[in-house]
């Protein structure tokens, strides 16, 4: 039974076809957002099953196998962090007291892949996007942890399941958690590589940063670790943060998981279309004069309302 | 820190045209640049000397896409000032309406790929989709979107009818509250201020020093515009400011082009109000005197210059081309010292690089004897081809 | 006064408009009037004095007598270049730049174009 859980739903099949899907949502928001048509609905299975078809070129100079398996760490990780949060219910599939920390730990194994990905290929652009990797993960890394474990510390327990069975009965909590939404997705944009803060992947700086020598199978693997990464993400601040209509039957509860994801998704496309791309010294900047002690806010104000409320 | 050398060009995203670029990168900040042009050359000034003046016409006027009609028009008044002719007015003025709807699209295109450059792509759709009007006027006008084909000797080729000039009036408004309001973007949007501003420092003893023309000459408070200084076309009779700031960077050259655009719209404005009846065209003989002629032309990307010298047949004797880029390349070097590589597509976009149009005759120096010959046809394909044999491609 | 996100209303509002894309090949009413494009000849105004030929700047015109005052014009549509200099550079008007935009062939022999009049005053375009 949890090898249908794990390869169909909601493991790999569910994720990578709503990751699919909520590509196209957000390619087709960003396109009407910018006046123009956007792409059909097939689009990213097209790109996928295209991919797949192609060459794969491993460069001469490369590390050769670590070059190879990377995609398939970065989906397997972001695979597993779904078993974690809540899709149809309060309670996840697996649950245990700690399970945050595990996610949040499983969901920054794929940037350490793009790291060691732009490493392996040794190729000039490729170096360039994997040092910015980095140097982005250590500015963003800070204010998400926070703001999630700040949400944690309110509902009085580490575990997701018992984060959404909290909020949920005590209907008025997540207001205090505003900050930490507003914090959670700017850092989401860092972490998913969304302008302004696709400052790894910028295309008319660097080519293709990271993924600058992958092609064909490889290739196909990597996007689609980021499309279930935006999935997984997504879920992860719907069911910390949104934690709404959480009693109903299961498979409306599904449905509405739907919708905030896909609420989300459309924030994100926003902040992606009225922005332009900052440079990483500035991104650096940003986070540390305005986003962090805005989480460390967030998290002196929960403090203070769980010492007044018990 | 190590320094890598990265190499930006001839193929790459940054660049719409191909250009080498060799930058020496410490970390992410520049500390030198070496360039290579001539990968654009096509031999045009040669090609000129075994054609017809008419023939001419045409081939100078794909030297370049965006900036066709300053080139031809350019070209034109040289050879019509050799050939000692006195063009109608209303010819002056029609040739005049399409250059500054040339500066139009242009600009409008700059801002676009600026928007692209620092990864701000709704700026360019929507100034691109602003372009359009622009395009669908000029098609109406001329007959095609880039490459008009307006000019003839004496005048101009088509006529324009009252209901056309009325629907490019209602179209100055329709772009004229879209520039405002793109003006407003650019002032307010805290992204595209930090990207742009403080980034690619051009001061004004530079400019002077090594010749910048155009915008980013204007932009570093040096009052240059060939236009006002220099009168030809119908610009003696209208009146426009010439835009200069102070700020040096980027931001100071957006904030010129902007502005140019709304002065653009007041001389299209005049033009139409002021178009005065007559003849479109004079005859102008086939065979040219003999003479030299030295001509030029604010394009909108600087300071066009031309020369022809005819030999008093249907032939030119030699065409001389400079392109505003090729003057703007230098000072290009010098803006991009000591910035991130991540400044470097803002900084190349920034002087509005047109390589089609300044790749021209290029010497290369023989690395191991230091001397240089001239090579014909025969022998460079010859050439090449052993070059190719000894690297071991066979073909 | 900086803000962020300046674009943002616009943005939004755009969301519900029409796209400003333009679906061709679906639609065609869009394309303008007075496209200079393909070169139609008039044979009965043909003096044959090969001025056009002359001018062309790609040689893509090729004027031929058939005799008894009759000629034929020829186009290469691969090589002209579209300027329309042969209309200008014909004093009897017997050349006229068309609209006809949509000239891409699959075979390299479509795309020389015929005028000419195989009886009296008849217009024959044949390729």
């Amino acid at each position: 039974m949890s090898l249908v859980y794990i390869l169909v739903f909601p493991g790999f099949l569910f994720l990578s076809i709503s990751g699919m899907f909520v590509e196209y949502v957000d390619r087709k928001l960003y396109a009407k957002m910018q006046n123009r048509v956007g792409p059909p609905w097939f689009q990213p299975f097209a790109d996928f099953v295209k991919l797949l078809a192609k060459e794969n070129l491993v460069p001469g100079k490369g590390k050769k196998v670590m070059f190879r398996i990377l995609p398939f760490f970065a989906i397997s990780a972001i695979a597993t962090s779904i078993m974690y949060i809540p899709v149809w219910g309060t309670k996840a599939l697996f649950s245990f007291n700690g399970d945050i920390i595990v996610v949040l730990y499983l969901l920054s194994i794929p940037t350490l892949t793009f790291f060691l990905a732009g490493y392996a290929s040794q190729s000039l652009f490729s170096l360039i996007g994997a040092v910015r990797t980095l140097t982005q993960f250590f500015a963003y890394e800070v204010p998400l942890f926070l703001a999630f474990l700040s949400a944690a510390l309110l509902a009085g327990s580490w575990s997701i399941s018992d984060i959404s069975a909290f909020y949920n009965q005590h209907h008025w909590y997540w207001l205090f958690n505003i900050i930490g939404f507003g914090v959670s997705m700017i850092a989401l944009l860092g972490k998913l590589e969304k302008v302004p803060f696709d400052i790894p992947e910028a295309e008319t700086e660097i080519v293709g940063g990271t993924f600058t020598e992958y092609s064909g199978k490889l290739l196909a693997m990597f996007r689609l670790a980021i499309d279930i990464e935006v999935v997984v993400c997504a879920a992860l601040v719907a069911a910390v943060f949104l934690p709404f209509g959480m009693d109903l039957h299961p498979a409306l509860v599904f449905v509405l998981f739907i919708v905030k994801v896909l609420f989300i998704v459309a924030l994100l496309s926003l902040l992606r279309t009225v922005f332009a791309r900052l440079r990483i010294d500035q991104m650096v900047n940003f986070c540390w004069k305005y986003i962090a002690p805005l989480s460390f806010l967030q998290l002196i104000v929960n403090i203070i309302v769980q010492g007044i409320k018990i | 820190m190590e320094k890598i050398v990265i190499p930006i060009g001839p193929q790459h995203p940054a660049l719409k045209e191909p250009e080498s670029f060799r930058v020496i990168l410490e970390g992410e900040k520049i500390v030198g640049v070496s360039l290579r042009l001539g990968y654009n050359h096509r031999g045009i000034e040669k090609a000129c000397e075994e054609r017809t003046y008419i023939q001419d016409l045409y081939l100078i006027e794909r030297v370049c896409g965006i900036c066709s009609h300053s080139h031809s028009t350019c070209f034109i008044q040289a050879v019509e000032e050799i050939a000692g002719v006195e063009v109608p007015k209303r010819a002056l003025y029609l040739r005049t309406l399409v250059g500054e709807l040339e500066r139009i699209h242009s600009h409008l295109l700059w801002l676009g790929v600026a928007g692209h450059e620092i990864g701000f792509d709704t700026l360019f759709m929507y100034s691109w989709r602003d372009r359009e009007i622009v395009m669908d006027i000029l098609a109406d006008l001329t007959g095609n979107r880039v490459n008009y084909g307006i000019n003839a000797y004496g005048g101009v080729k088509r006529d324009v009818s009252k209901e056309h000039l009325q629907k490019i009036l209602k179209a100055m408004d329709t772009l004229e509250e879209r520039t405002k309001y793109y003006v407003k973007v650019a002032t307010e949007e805290v992204t595209l201020i930090n990207r742009l501003s403080g980034v690619g420092r051009l001061p004004k003893a530079d400019v002077e020093a090594l010749d910048a023309v155009g915008p980013v000459a204007r932009a570093s408070g040096v009052d240059r515009d060939v236009r006002r200084d220099d009168p030809y076309a119908a610009y003696g009779e209208v009146e426009f400011k010439v835009i200069t700031v102070d700020n040096e960077d980027v931001y100071g050259r957006t904030l010129v082009r902007v502005g140019e655009l709304m002065e653009s719209y007041s001389i299209v404005r005049q033009v139409i109000n002021n178009l005065p009846d007559g003849p479109i065209a004079v005859r102008v003989p086939r065979k040219i005197p003999v003479g030299e002629a030295f001509s030029r032309y604010e394009a909108p990307r600087g300071e066009d210059v031309h020369y022809v010298k005819s030999n008093g047949s249907d032939k030119p004797e030699r065409v001389k081309l400079r392109a505003p880029t090729l003057a703007n390349i230098k000072p290009m070097l010098k803006m991009l010292e000591n910035y991130n590589l991540a400044d470097l597509p803002i900084i190349i976009a920034a002087i509005d690089p047109c390589f089609s149009c300044t790749d021209r005759t290029i010497s290369i120096k023989k690395l191991d004897t230091g001397g240089s010959e001239i090579m014909d046809w025969k022998s460079l394909r010859q050439y090449s081809i052993e070059w190719y044999r000894r690297k071991g491609i066979k073909f | 006064m900086k803000k962020t996100g300046r674009m943002i209303g616009q943005v939004l509002s755009s969301v519900f408009k029409k796209a400003a894309t333009i679906r061709y090949p679906y639609t065609r009413d869009d394309a303008p009037k007075n496209y200079r494009v393909k070169i139609k000849f008039y044979p009965e105004k043909c003096i044959g004095c090969k001025l056009c030929m002359r001018d062309c700047p790609s040689n893509a015109i090729d004027i031929t007598d058939l005799g008894e005052k009759h000629y034929q014009a020829e186009f290469r549509l691969d090589k002209c270049i579209y300027c329309s200099q042969c209309v200008l550079s014909c004093n009897k008007d017997a050349l006229e730049a068309t609209g006809d935009f949509e000239l891409a062939q699959l075979d390299n022999k479509k795309l020389k174009i015929q005028f000419n009049a195989k009886s009296e005053d008849k217009l024959k375009e044949k390729t």
